[in-house]
Order: C-alpha cells, then structure tokens, then sequence
C-alpha cells in the first residue's frame, strides 16, 4: 500500500471530517455543548497532528518521487481517480496545515463564544479541505479541494467576522470563485487533450506550445487571486481585517500558500515554454506587489490589516522565486511560503491576544505595551524580527535564497525582492515601536495581564519553529531539495526540445 | 403486443379515472387518501416502467427505449416529491381539494406520453395533456388573486406557444411529407439541401418548446407564474414538466432533426447564452425568493441547453446528468420554500430567511447545501452537473459558452450566497412553524443526494450514457 501500511493520507484528510460529525451529533444545553465541541475539536486535529508527523519520520528525502500514493477508481470512463499522494513540494504543507489548525482551535478557545459548535465543525472541515488539497494527485481532485475550501471560509469570515464581515465574505468568495471557474476550464481543456485528470500522468504529457499561453493564463487567474499577486490582492485586506483570529491565521497561514504550491505544481511542469515566457510579468508584478505593498503597509493605522499587506509583499517574494528557475529560487520560494505561513500566522495571533484584551486593533489606542505585557512583547519582538527577515529567525533562509536566486535572472528583479526586506523592516519595526515602545499613553492599559497559560502553549511551538527554521534551514530544505532539482531538470528537458524544435 | 409497451402510461391514465370516481363520491374531504392512492400510482408506473421492454408502438407513434425509462423515472420522481410537498401546504393553506394530485396525475401521464412521443402527433397530445392540468393547478388557490392571475397568464401564453408548435409542425410535415420521427429523419438524412419550409417549421417547434422550458427569449411568463402559483405547484412546475420538455426538446432535435443541426444549432447556443445570462443577471435584485428561483431555473436550462447545443453523446449525456441533478437539488429548495410558515402563514420573502442557521440549524443546513450545488462549488451535486456540460462544450470548441457560462455561474453565485448570508449571517427572526414530517423526508432525500452525489457518480453517469446511446442509434 504505502510506507505506513495503512491509507494515512485518507486518514489525515478525512478524520477532521470524522471529528465534524460527531460535535455535530452532541445534543445538550448550550455551555454542555459549547465545551464538548472545543475538546473534540482540539482533540481531532491533535490526533490529526500527531498522525501527520508520520510523514515526517518517514518520508523518504531522498526521491522526487510521490510517496505514500492511494488510488482508487473514481469515475474510470473519464480518466479521474482518487489518487494521492506526496511529494517533497507537498509534503511540508500538510504538516504546516496540520500544525496551524490545532493552534487555531485553542486561539478560538474563549474569544469564540456564540455558535461554538458550527465554529468547531468550520474549522474541521477547513482542515479536510486543506490537506485534501495538498495531498490530491488528480486534478479533479485538486479542484474539488480548492473550491471546496471557499465555503467553511466563507462562513467562517461572515458569522464570526467584524463589522464589516458580509462585504469581506462576498468579496473574498466572488474573487477567488471567479479566478477558479477560469482555472476548470483549463483543467477540462487539459483533461480532454489527455483523456486523464492524473497528475503524475499529465506530468510526462506536452502540452501543445500554442496552447500554453492561454492554459497559462487561466490557471493564472485562479493562483494569483489566490496568493494574491497586485493588482488582483485587494480582497485580502477586508478578509482579514474581518476575520476572526483564527481565521486569519489560516488565512495568511495555509490559504495563501494554496496559490503559491498551484504554480509550483501546475503551471512549472505543466507549462514550462509559457511559464518561462510569462516569467517578466510575473517579475514585474510581483516587484510592483513588493514596493507598491509595502508603502502601502507603512500607512496603515490598523494592525491586521498592516500585516495583511506585509503578507502581500512576502507573498510577491514567494512568486518571484517561483519564476526563477533555478535551486536557489524555487527551494527559497518554498521555504518562504513555509516560513510565512508560521510567522504571519503567529503575528495575527499576537494581534489576537491585545484584540482580546482591548477589543481594538487601531495602533494609535496602544503604546508602551512592552512595559506592561513583558512577555508578550518579548514573543511579539521574535515574530517582527522573523517577518523582517533577520538571520537566524525563519524569514532569513527563504528572502535569502530567492534574492540569490533572482541574482541569477536579473540584478533588477533582485533589487526588487531586496527592497521587500528593506521595507519590511521599515513597517514592521514603526509598527512594534508604536505598539511596544514609547510612554504608556492609555492608563487604562496597565491592567491587562500577560500571557496567559493557554497563550503560551499556542505561541511555544511557533516561538520554537521560528527560532528552528532560522538556525537550523537545512532540516526543511532536505524535504524539498531532491523534488525541486527534478522539476528544474524537467523543466531544461521541455525548453531544450523546444528549442531544438525551433532551430529545426 | 406492442400495446404493453405503453403499460406505464394505460396503469396511471385507467388509475387516474378510477381514483376520480373514488375521490368524488364520499361525501367527507378525500385529498389524503387520494394523494396516497397517486402517489401509490406513481409508484406502480415506475415499477412498470423499469420492466419495461424497447421497441415501438401505435405505428411508430409511440417509442419506448432507455432515454425514456431515465426521463420517466426522474418525472415520476419528481410528480411524487412534489405531492408529497403539497399534503401539508394545502391543508394549512385551505386548498385541499381531491382535485390536485389527480390533476398532478394526469400531467404526469402527459409528461410520460411527450417523453416517448416519436410523431409530431403523439408529441402535441402528451404536450397538451400536460399543460392543460399546470393551468388548473397554477390557479388552483382560487380565492387568491394572484394565483388566478399565474393561471390566466400561464394559460394565453401557453396557448400561443401550443399554437406555435401545431403551425410549425404543419410546416415540416407540409415540406416532408411525414410527422413520424423515424421517417423525417430518414427524409432529412436523404435530402442534401433543407428546404427553407423545413427550417421556419423547426424554429417554430423549437420556439414553441422553448416556452415550456422557459429559455430565453420566451421566458417573461416565468417569474409572475412561479410568484402567483401555490408554492408546491411552482415547485411542480419548475421540477418534472422541465425535466419532460428538455428530454422532448433533447429527442426531436438529437432525433429526426438530427440531420439539420447546422440549422437549429445557433438558435439553441443563442437561447443557452441568453438564458443563463439573463438568469444571473436578473435574479440579482430580487426580494421574492419564488421570483428568485424563476430566475435561478432560467439560468440553469440555459446550462442544460449548453449540453444540447454541443450535440453529440457526450454533450447530450451532460443535458441529462444536469437535468437529474437540477430536478432533486430544486425539488430540496423549493421543500424549504413549502416550510416556510410562520404563525400559519406562509412567507416568501429571502429575508424572511433570516437566522434560520439558529432557528433550525439541519433546514438551514440543507439549504446551504442546495444554494452551493446551485452556485456550482464542489463538492455538491450541481458542480458535477455543470461540469458534464462544460466538458463537452471544451472539447468541441464552444469556447464562448463555456466561458459565458462559469462567468454567469459567478454571478449567480452573488445571489446564492445571499441566502445563505441572510440564513447565517443576519440575525435571527422569529422562528418558523414546526417543520411537517413531509418536507422533512424530501428535505432528507434531496439533500442527502446534493451532498453526496460525489461519492457515487459512476451510475447516474452510466444510466445518461446508455439513455443518450439510444437516441443517437435511433436518429
């Protein structure tokens, strides 16, 4: 069957699905249920967690081969399995889905307090969605996961959101949905040149190089909103501002990715000729994102939606090492998209925490928290470092080795992604000094209270990546290295034929 | 006997008058027993119908193949689903009479008769037969103004359309000679040239069917109908008499007219783009949640039309896994329309929706699911249905109606959300009455195949490619 002699990327997709059914079947008065449904929530995705780190023991660094596959007939007159599996691209987002989702349910603990129980199944089914999506090997598979996330976000956005939570639920559905229904019908354009939804499959099939562009596009149009890339990013300042915590942790943490992991799957191998043609846009794009973003960030007098646009600018850097071919790049793209999924995630949690306490996330209503809550300033400072990039925390490895990477292409793009660090500094470092620093301007803050033992236990394993992420890179590097080297090597295969075929 | 071919159709017509003479005379209110005894008749037809063997009837009047076990199974479905809707409604609503599910019979029998129709002759009768008790049963709450108002207006229309189809069937037989399917087809298939008699009779068929199935531009008696007829009538109308008229549409063209597609294709591309963008677009700004659903219904025969306007089996497969799905997923619907009550009245209004999430978190569940599958997002039902269509549509190279078609699935996917924003996230209104044990099973069943549909595709998929297999062989 498998490495682990049993279907355990089934079990890791649809035990949350397991867990959903049963806080469904609680009956009893509202606090009975409230609480049966946070401990069965927090217990699945434990379980879920602790399952996922199989694949961490035994995946097999050493091959890009996928591992762990399961296939069965779904729809066999139409080439569509339920095939999955995992690869070295793959395999780290699983864990980082698995990891987020458990911290998510335990930052929702007490600031969620009406409709419990749809929280916790939201949640859970997010979490299907989500792994299902990375470890789907069929296309139609994949799709069914892409899309199928929209609606637990949707709702999770719009009942437990802010003020203005139906705008940014409307808006958050319609763009991505829009992007997606263009990306299906590449999908079924594929699907009929090949007769098979199969990845691995599709992986040794040419594309026709007059029909890559437009395929390119579509695909585009589904991963950048998606990402997202400028100009098509503007839903995901009201979708986090409006979240809930835990929802924009999710967010920021695994959706984004969903974009990132779509290009590096689909449209590299896919597409090589119009990727590589495509590959200028997309540089000029994401640098415009980098600068245009970051600006943009300085200004915000809001903290979420301050982190929100950093998230824009991190995500530009992922998508400009995508696009660079080489090691270097697509290995610092990765790590990136890694590394950002735990720090944006915690920075919205540390945003969480002073929401909680003071109901506000408007900078201005804060200032010398660091006297007050030492502990807490002490996490919030790891996590502004780590989003700035400096060495030794978990956003080094990653701006690194794409800017090396982008060297390679052209100094300019790597001027582009250089000033995404140099700004980011800028904004991260005014938004802690805001925050932390300076006299206590509100009396009435000196009497919160610092962390509490639950916020310890949600920061301590993301305190502990961090820090392991930035000294340490080489332990999550060695995942994806051997899967990145074989889609470089594919992808010089596919240009050197076409270049042949030009001479010719 | 050939004659046993039609045994589905002589079982519920000779039950239908046995059940009126049983309904008439006790003097006390019969309308339960009756709807037990109808829908006891529809359960027999089906039986009857899936025993039933292939071959042609009546001098080739009347064709019984796979295509029509699929479509008569799913109207019989949908006949019993929506009485089973109406047991209650009527009664809290005062219009229990013993008239409506015999009347809901007949049509029926009228859907059956149009499915297997193979002349133009028998395709008028089962027509007729069919539209004549939707008059009746749109008015059927006669006290009430606007029920009588759908009525009227169901009925001129519907007469003009009857008219348009009697004068273009002259037409064609005028010019070839023949109403019969199987010999106009040979006649077509012959001939090199189409007289240009032939073509102005085939616009008038397709118009005149086109009505019925409410695609743009023949559309506007739609929304008022749907708005004024009795809630589980509307859901009636929108649910078995569609799937009929599709599969008619689906058997005459693909059939005896298959010949001649260059001449009716782009008639049917320009009723498939108009309706599903005039679906999306027009559905926004309604309060009505029956006016809502009129609109949805346009939009989506224009997808099944998308499927008949690429032709072939693949496309025409795609017209009957959707049309399979949009009957159960708009029959789930139109059941929470029908237990949409407060105090004793019923209510119509999208907003009158609100909160429902808490009021009654499983109705609001299944809502949800019915409005996801209609917006088309997978994993629902609705997703596959639209997928079946596209594909073929990508495949021969109907580039515009694919793309005009997932951008309308956009659209409309703006209004479908909104159902499930004023369910979940308003807050909530008073709740509604106790939800009857009727609606709760259709709720169920409906649901339970919207949600899950994905899990076993394989033999809706399977029984839509054998009923496409013999039309195609037969045209």
């Amino acid at each position: 069957m498998n490495a682990a002699g049993f279907p355990l990327l089934s079990l890791l997709t649809f035990l949350p699905l397991a867990g959903a059914l049963i806080i469904m079947l609680v009956r009893g008065d509202e606090a009975v249920v409230a609480s049966n449904a946070r401990w069965t929530a927090l217990w699945t995705s434990l379980i879920v967690f602790v399952l996922s780190l199989i694949l961490w023991i035994s995946f097999d660094k050493s091959t890009a081969a996928f591992q762990f596959e399961e296939k069965l007939d779904w729809l066999p007159d139409f080439g569509v399995g339920y095939h999955l599996g995992v690869d070295g691209i793959s395999v780290l987002f699983v864990l980082l889905a698995t990891a987020l989702t458990p911290i998510c349910i335990l930052a929702s603990w007490v600031s969620v307090t009406s409709r419990v129980r749809e929280y916790m199944i939201a949640f859970l089914v997010l979490e299907t969605m989500m792994v299902g999506m990375f470890v789907a090997l069929d296309m139609m598979l994949f799709y069914i996961f892409f899309e199928g996330v929209l609606i637990p976000m949707f709702l999770i956005i719009g009942i437990w959101g802010g003020p203005r939570r139906v705008y940014a639920a409307y808006k958050f559905f319609l763009y991505t949905f829009l992007g997606s229904v263009l990306m299906l019908l590449a999908i079924i354009a594929l699907w009929y040149a090949t007769g098979t939804t199969d990845i691995p499959a599709l992986m040794q099939f040419q594309v026709p190089v007059a029909w890559q562009p437009i395929i390119f596009l579509a695909f585009f149009a589904s991963f950048a909103v998606k990402v997202p890339m400028w100009p098509v990013h503007t839903w995901l300042p009201d979708a986090h501002v409006e979240a809930p915590t835990a929802g924009s942790v999710i967010l920021a943490g695994v959706l984004l990715k969903m974009g990132g992991y779509g290009f590096i799957r689909f449209s590299l191998p896919l597409l090589p000729q119009a990727s590589a043609d495509f590959a200028p846009f997309i540089f000029a794009l994401s640098v415009i994102a980098v600068v245009y973003t970051s600006l943009v960030a300085l200004a915000q007098q809001d903290m979420k939606k301050l982190i929100a646009y950093s998230s824009v600018a991190h995500m530009g850097i992922v998508t400009i090492g995508t696009f660079t071919f080489n090691q270097q790049g697509l290995e610092g793209a990765l790590y990136q998209m890694l590394s950002h999924g735990v720090v944006a995630g915690a920075l919205f949690l540390c945003v969480g925490v002073l929401y909680d306490r003071e109901h506000t996330r408007e900078i201005a209503r804060y200032g010398g928290v660091a006297k007050i809550l030492p502990a807490y300033a002490l996490v919030f400072m790891l996590f502004t470092m780590a989003s700035i990039a400096l060495p030794g925390t978990a956003g080094f490895p990653g701006e690194f080795l794409v800017i090396v990477g982008a060297w390679a292409v052209s100094p300019w793009v790597a001027l582009g992604a250089a000033m995404g660090m140099i700004l980011g500094a800028a904004y991260m470092l005014y938004l802690y000094k805001r925050v932390a620093f300076g006299k206590i301007t509100h009396e009435h803050l000196r009497g919160l209270a610092d962390l509490s033992a639950r916020e310890i236990v949600i920061f301590a394993p993301l305190v502990v990546l961090t820090l392991w992420m930035g000294i340490y890179p080489s332990s999550f590097t060695s995942f994806f290295s051997a899967s990145v080297a074989a889609l470089l090597q594919q992808h010089e295969a596919a240009m050197n034929v076409a270049r042949l075929a030009g001479i010719n | 006997m050939e004659w046993k071919l039609a045994l589905p159709e002589i079982t519920l017509a000779v039950s239908a008058l046995i059940i009126l003479v049983a309904g008439v005379l006790p003097k006390r209110d019969t309308s339960f027993g009756v709807t037990m005894a109808v829908l006891g008749a529809l359960l027999l037809a089906g039986g009857l119908v899936l025993a039933q063997g292939e071959g042609s009837a009546f001098g080739g009047q009347y064709v019984a193949d796979s295509f029509s076990t699929f479509m008569k199974l799913l109207c019989l479905a949908g006949a019993a689903l929506g009485l089973i809707l109406a047991l209650d409604w009527n009664a809290k609503q005062g219009i229990a009479r013993f008239e409506f599910p015999l009347l809901v019979l007949l049509a029926t029998i009228g859907m059956m008769v149009m499915i297997s129709a193979n002349d133009l002759m028998s395709l008028y009768m089962g027509l007729e037969l069919l539209s004549l008790p939707l008059y009746v049963l749109a008015a059927m709450d006669r006290d009430n103004g606007r029920s009588a108002e759908a009525g009227l207006k169901y009925f001129i229309l519907g007469s003009l359309a009857s008219g348009l189809l009697l004068y273009g069937s002259s037409l064609v037989y005028g010019f070839a000679g023949t109403t019969n399917f199987d010999r106009l087809a040979d006649a077509f298939s012959a001939q090199q040239g189409i007289s240009a008699g032939v073509v102005v009779g085939i616009v008038f068929i397709i118009a005149a069917l086109a009505f019925k199935i409410s695609a743009v531009p023949f559309h506007m008696w739609t929304p008022d109908v749907y708005e004024g007829a009795p809630t589980p009538v509307t859901a009636f109308f929108a649910s078995a008499p569609k799937v009929a008229a599709v599969a008619l549409l689906t058997r005459v063209l693909a059939g005896p007219f298959g010949d001649t597609v260059s001449q009716w294709q782009q008639v049917i591309v320009l009723a498939a783009l108009g309706s599903m963008v005039l679906g999306a677009l027009a559905a926004i700004g309604q309060r009505n949640i029956k006016r809502l659903m009129a609109y949805s219904s346009i939009g989506h025969i224009g997808f099944a039309l998308m499927g008949l306007a690429v032709g072939g089996e693949s496309g025409l497969r795609g017209v009957l896994v959707y049309m399979a799905i949009y009957l159960f997923m708009n029959l789930g619907t139109f059941a929470v329309l029908v237990a949409m009550r407060r105090n004793g009245r019923a209510l119509e209004g999208i907003d009158d929706l609100a909160g429902l999430g808490r009021t009654d978190p499983a109705m609001a569940l299944a809502m949800a699911v019915f409005m996801f599958s209609m917006a088309g997002v997978p994993p629902m039902a609705g997703f596959f249905g639209k997928l079946y269509v596209l594909l073929p549509a990508v495949e021969q190279g109907f580039w515009v109606l694919a793309v005009v078609g997932v951008l309308s699935s956009v659209v409309s996917a703006f209004y479908y959300l909104r159902v499930i924003k004023v369910m979940y996230f308003d807050a909530p209104a008073e709740a509604f009455d106790v939800r009857p044990a009727s609606v709760s099973v259709v709720l169920a069943g409906t649901g339970l195949f919207t949600g899950f549909l994905f899990l076993f595709p394989a033999p809706l998929l399977a029984a839509a490619r054998a009923a496409v297999v013999a039309i195609l062989g037969a045209g």
